[in-house]
Formats: C-alpha cells, structure tokens, sequence
C-alpha cells in the first residue's frame, strides 16, 4: 500500500504582498511556503504510515527551487519526491495541471490498495479543482473536504463537511480524498528526518518522462491546453477611507450613533 | 452520439444547477437563477433550473418564480443523496444531450465537488468561486470602469471584443465573463472559456442579489422530467448518513447588521466576544470573526467572514480588533457602512471604514452599544 500525496508551493498571501504596475503579482518580493491544505493531506498520509507501515510519496508540480519544498516533507517523513517540471507545462490551467499530474501518478503507478490525497485548495487561486479533476482523469472515486479519515482493509470511511454539517461517506481503495485543516495538525521536520531528507529518492519528471502517456498532449497542457484564459486582470480600487472620530471615548461613541441615526442607517 | 464541444455555434441557454439537501432548495439556487435570468436575457436564449434529486419535480416553480424559463428535473432514488459519482453522470449525460452554453453552479462544498469533476469529464473550462458575471460587453466594460483601477487606454483596449487566442482573432461578444478574486483578493481576474461549451462557472454564495419572487412567472415556468440514466454500479461512494449541525448556525450572509471581532479581543476573548454581542443584539444583527479567531478557537467557523469565510454585504460592518488583513476585507468591503474600532490607527481596516474610532475595543464598545441604544430612544 502506498499513499501518493500531491502538493503545491504558493506565495504566501498572508504577509505583505506586492503588486506590480502591470497589475500582475510580483512573485520575487514573496515568501513561498507549502500550500497549508496540502500540509495537512501529508499529515494524513503520515498518519496512516505510523499505523500501517505503508509507503509515502510526495508529487509537486512546479519550477524546480520547488525542490526545496519537497525536501523539506520529506524531512517530515515522506519516503520519496517527484518534482513534475517542465517548460512545456507553464501555462497551465487547472484543467491542464490536473491532465499533467493525473499522468504523473499514472506514471508512479496507482495499485488497487492505494490512495491519492490532496489539500482542498491552493491559497494562490483557491480553486479547489486540481483534486477533483485529476480523479476525474484517473477514473477513481474522490471524497473531498475530509476531516477525519479511518481505514479498515480496502474501505475507508470519511467525515465529509458540509457548510452545515456532515455527511459520513465510505469508499473503497483506490481512491482520491481532498484534506481540509480540520483533519489534523501537520508534525514538524525532525533533526533525523532533515539529515535523511537528502538520501531519499528525489526524481524529476519533465515532458519526455511523461509524454507517452495518452493524458499529454500538445492541445491537453500547458497555455494551449487550458481550455480558460484570463481575458483582464486588474486591481481593485480602495474603498476610500471614511472619517476617524476624534475626542474621548463616550464623545466619539455618541458621534458616531448620531450620525448612523441622520442618515437613517439604524 | 459524439459529444463535439468545439461547435460553439450548436449550443445555447444557460444552466443552473439547483442544489437541494434534504428536499429543500439552497438560497444559492435563488441568487444563481436570478443572475442566471440576466444573462440569458443579454445573450437572447433560454435560462433552465436543473434539479436533481428523489421526487422533488415539487420544489421546480418556485425556481421559476426567480426566472428560470424551464427546470429540468432529475428523479431517481439513487439520487436522493449527493454523490459526486451520481450527479456527474446524470449532468453531463444532459449536458452532452442538450447543450447548453453556459453553466452555472453554486459554490459550496458539494459544488466545489461537483463543477470540476463535470468539467474534467466533458473537456471544457471552470471558473472557481465568481464573484460577478457578464455576457453584454458595454456592461461588463461599465463593471470595470467602477471597479477596477485599469487607465482608460487599457479599458479602451479590452472594448474591442477581439482579443487574440492561441494567436488566432476571438471575438469575445458571447463568451460569459466570469471575474473573481485570486491570490486571496489582492487580485481580481476576469476569465473566459473560448473555445469549448458550456463555458462553466461555480459563484460563490451570498454575493448575487436575488430577484423579487414572482407568482406569475413560477405558474409559467416549465418543469421538464428527464430520462436519468444510472445504476447503482455507476456510483463507488456510500454515503452512510448525513447529518445536521446539532447547533443553530450563524446567519452571516442574510444578516443586515454584523459586529465582527479579531485578534484584538484576545487579551479576554469571552469578554471580547460578550461585547460583541451585546452590541450585535441591540443592532439587530449576528457576531462574525477573522480567521484568526477561527483559527485560535474562540469562534465556530460558520462566523467566519473573509475570502475563506463568507462573503457578506450588510447595512452595517462593525470590525472590533480587527487589523484589516486582504483575505478579510475580500469578504466584507461591500458592506454599505463599515465602521471599525482599533487600537492602532495605522490598521488597515480604516483605510475602508466609513467611521474609525482608535481606541480600545473593551472600553469602546459598550459605549457604543450605549449610545445606539440612546439614539434610537430619542428617534
């Protein structure tokens, strides 16, 4: 049994984020991290490690510093990596992405105790696509938004959240399960795991890895295989900034109620 | 039959995936049909509701009372329970039949399932969570005149609907402008699908407004039954149970009034969120949150506000401790009166606040809810 986990590194648009003229992000003034969802399908892959022993393998699809990432979860434990990276793919929409990492696994080999695991979404496009589609073109059952996962033999039964609940789904290997944060908390590198994390096998696919594989093609990747283009990118005004009330505490208080009052909006 | 989905001219109508649990329709089927109406009616064709489910033909006109033209309804016990295996066999088996150009789903979580796993399987292109729609490109060019901060030689440029694809001329006069936010709102982006149909969009819930209810309309509107084809063997998930929030949720998106709390109230989060409280009651309104007060603990994450939360648009937006981070304001900058109160009056929150008080939140606030409660005596 092994457990394919699929991640990505995103800038991360919680610090400051710069956007340049053009009206397009300036990627060089950001940190990049680990897409948080994805730490938390490592963590469920790793958990299932600790308790059945199974293999774990990492697959990003990205430039190649993304090696650094990769590394850095397999310091967290993961057995192996495979950076998916090629000039061919740039351009890609989620639909093309998903064509060429669904190849990928193909390419690693999904056996029928297998499963693949996704983060739910990327902080960068907050799609929530790649999971889905690249089940789609594996032809496996997918449960997305897990937060909790158990596994007895082939069948794994998952807590599915809804907006205003849950629904309890069981599923039987293989399969693919999309991770949300409240599936756990992701353990951090250990000393062993960085010293190890350099000796575990660490492979590149590009486009000749993976070309013969019916899913890749010319018109199914990169810019010519997205069936979306961006037509206009922009940057939304400022809301103007409204007036700061000065004076004490109770003055501004009864200002600012006067106020809402005359303009009718309590 | 071979589904061509390169033959834009053969499809027309738009779509709307009516989502139901339980028997009962979401609000985002309202707010959906609703945008839904405005765009068949700029692109000239049909607007159809399709509902899927077991025995819910009943819950059809009333989507015809919001616009829809016809609902397609899809009956089956296998249905009756959302499974993504189910209803995107079904889908696609009246996409591929019927052929409409455009295809519209609510963004929530079985949505978000569902909309990508259909638009892998008939090879077209899917917009995530939307924001704002349009066809009619004076429109949409009138869109980003207010809501954008491009110069007039860049909205000069897009106005010509021609815009080069794979270095071939497109002409962009049909295609469905779909804008939504990336990089959690630091951004905006307007996409199109121009090459394949349906051109495919999930909209994120709350931010459509929904029309006014019409009798007439619904006792016009069509109801279709169509032919579902599905066996059991069709779908490889079970679902074993469904089961509802044993706690009453917090109604962000139909409230009129929201007093939200940040970080700021850590120092006493229970007092912090007491205040709140107290001032959301006598406004009339609901308690929301950041992320960081979801995160940390101190609130369910059905009050969550922001580009992970809710999208809300209330009269009033109260911020309380809040800094004002993007993702945030994303979900609130709509509101009609944003009013925040921050210790530090370099927040960013005040850059968008209507009103800004700087001063501490546990000696503002019950001043505030004072002196509301005064005015509205004195009224």
């Amino acid at each position: 049994m092994k457990i394919i986990v699929c991640v990505k590194q995103v800038p991360d648009t919680s610090g400051k984020v710069a956007v340049n003229p053009d009206g397009t992000l300036d990627r060089a003034s950001m940190q990049t991290i680990i897409n948080p969802d994805d730490l938390n399908a490592v963590e469920a892959a790793l958990a299932l490690k600790d308790e059945t022993g199974c293999e774990v393998k990492v697959v990003s699809m990205g430039p190649p510093p993304a090696e650094g990432m990769l590394r850095e979860i397999l310091a967290m434990g993961a057995d192996s990596a495979v950076l998916v990276s090629g000039r061919e793919f740039g351009g890609s929409d989620t639909y093309a992405t998903s064509q060429i990492l669904a190849a990928a696994v193909s390419k690693i080999g999904v056996e029928s105790d297998d499963i693949v695991m996704c983060g739910r979404q990327a902080i960068d496009g907050d799609t929530a696509q790649v999971g889905p589609q690249i089940a789609e073109k594996l032809h496996l059952p997918q449960v997305t938004y897990a937060a909790e996962i158990h596994k007895v033999g082939d069948t794994i039964t998952v807590k599915r959240m809804l907006e205003d609940g849950y629904m309890t789904i069981k599923v039987k290997t293989p399969c693919l399960l999309t991770c949300i944060k409240e599936l756990n908390t992701p353990r951090y590198m250990s000393v062993s795991g960085v010293f190890e994390a350099y000796a575990k096998p660490y492979e590149v696919y590009d486009y000749n890895t993976l070309k013969d594989d019916p899913l890749i093609d010319p018109t199914t990747i990169g810019l010519k295989g997205s069936p979306t283009n961006i037509l206009t990118s922009f940057t939304p005004p400022q809301k103007g900034a409204g007036v700061m009330l000065e004076g004490d505490d109770k003055g501004t208080c009864d200002k600012l109620a006067g106020l809402l009052v005359a303009k009718h909006i309590i | 039959m071979s589904f061509n989905n390169t033959d834009l001219a053969a499809f027309k109508d738009v779509w709307v995936f009516c989502e139901q649990r339980q028997g009962k329709l979401m609000p985002t089927d309202f707010e959906l049909i609703s945008e839904g109406r405005k765009l068949a009616d700029e692109l000239g064709v049909k607007l159809c509701g399709l509902l899927l489910g077991d025995h819910v033909t009943g819950l059809a006109r009333e989507l015809g009372g919001y616009g829809a033209d016809e609902v397609i309804v899809c009956n089956s016990p296998l249905l009756k329970d959302y499974t993504t295996d189910g209803y995107a066999k079904v889908i696609c088996d009246a996409i591929e039949e019927k052929k409409p150009e455009a295809f519209l789903i609510g963004a929530t979580n079985i949505g978000r399932d569902l909309g990508p796993r259909c638009a892998a399987r008939l090879h077209t292109g899917l917009c995530a969570d939307c924001t704002h729609l349009d066809v009619d490109m004076p429109i949409y060019m009138d869109f980003l005149k207010n809501n954008s901060t491009l110069g007039e030689d860049k909205l000069t440029g897009i106005a010509n609907h021609t815009v080069k694809v794979l270095g071939e001329d497109h002409d962009t006069a049909r295609d469905l402008k779909m804008t939504r936010p990336a990089f959690g709102g630091h951004l905006m982006a307007t996409i199109i699908c121009p090459r394949f149909r349906p051109t495919m969009a999930t909209v994120r819930p709350g931010v459509m407004k929904k029309a006014a209810y019409d009798e007439k309309k619904a006792a016009a509107c069509k109801v279709t039954e169509y032919a579902v084809q599905l066996s059991a063997e069709d779908i490889q998930t079970e679902v074993v149970e469904t089961v509802k929030a044993a706690k009453k949720l917090v109604d962000l998106i139909g409230a009129d009034y929201i007093v939200s709390v940040g970080r700021g109230i850590s120092k006493d989060v229970a007092g912090g969120i007491k205040l709140a409280e107290e001032l959301a009651a006598e406004l009339g309104g609901v308690v929301g949150g950041s992320r960081a007060t979801i995160d940390s603990g101190w609130l369910s994450a059905d009050h969550q506000v922001g580009q992970t939360g809710k999208t809300v648009h209330p009269k009033v937006y109260v911020a309380l401790g809040i800094s004002g981070a993007i993702q945030h304001k994303a979900g609130m900058q709509d509101s009609e009166c944003i009013i925040a109160v921050n210790k530090n009056d370099t927040a960013p929150m005040f850059e968008i606040a209507d009103y800004g008080i700087c001063g501490d939140l546990f000696k503002v606030t019950p001043l505030l809810t004072q002196a509301i409660r005064d005015a509205k005596a004195a009224k």
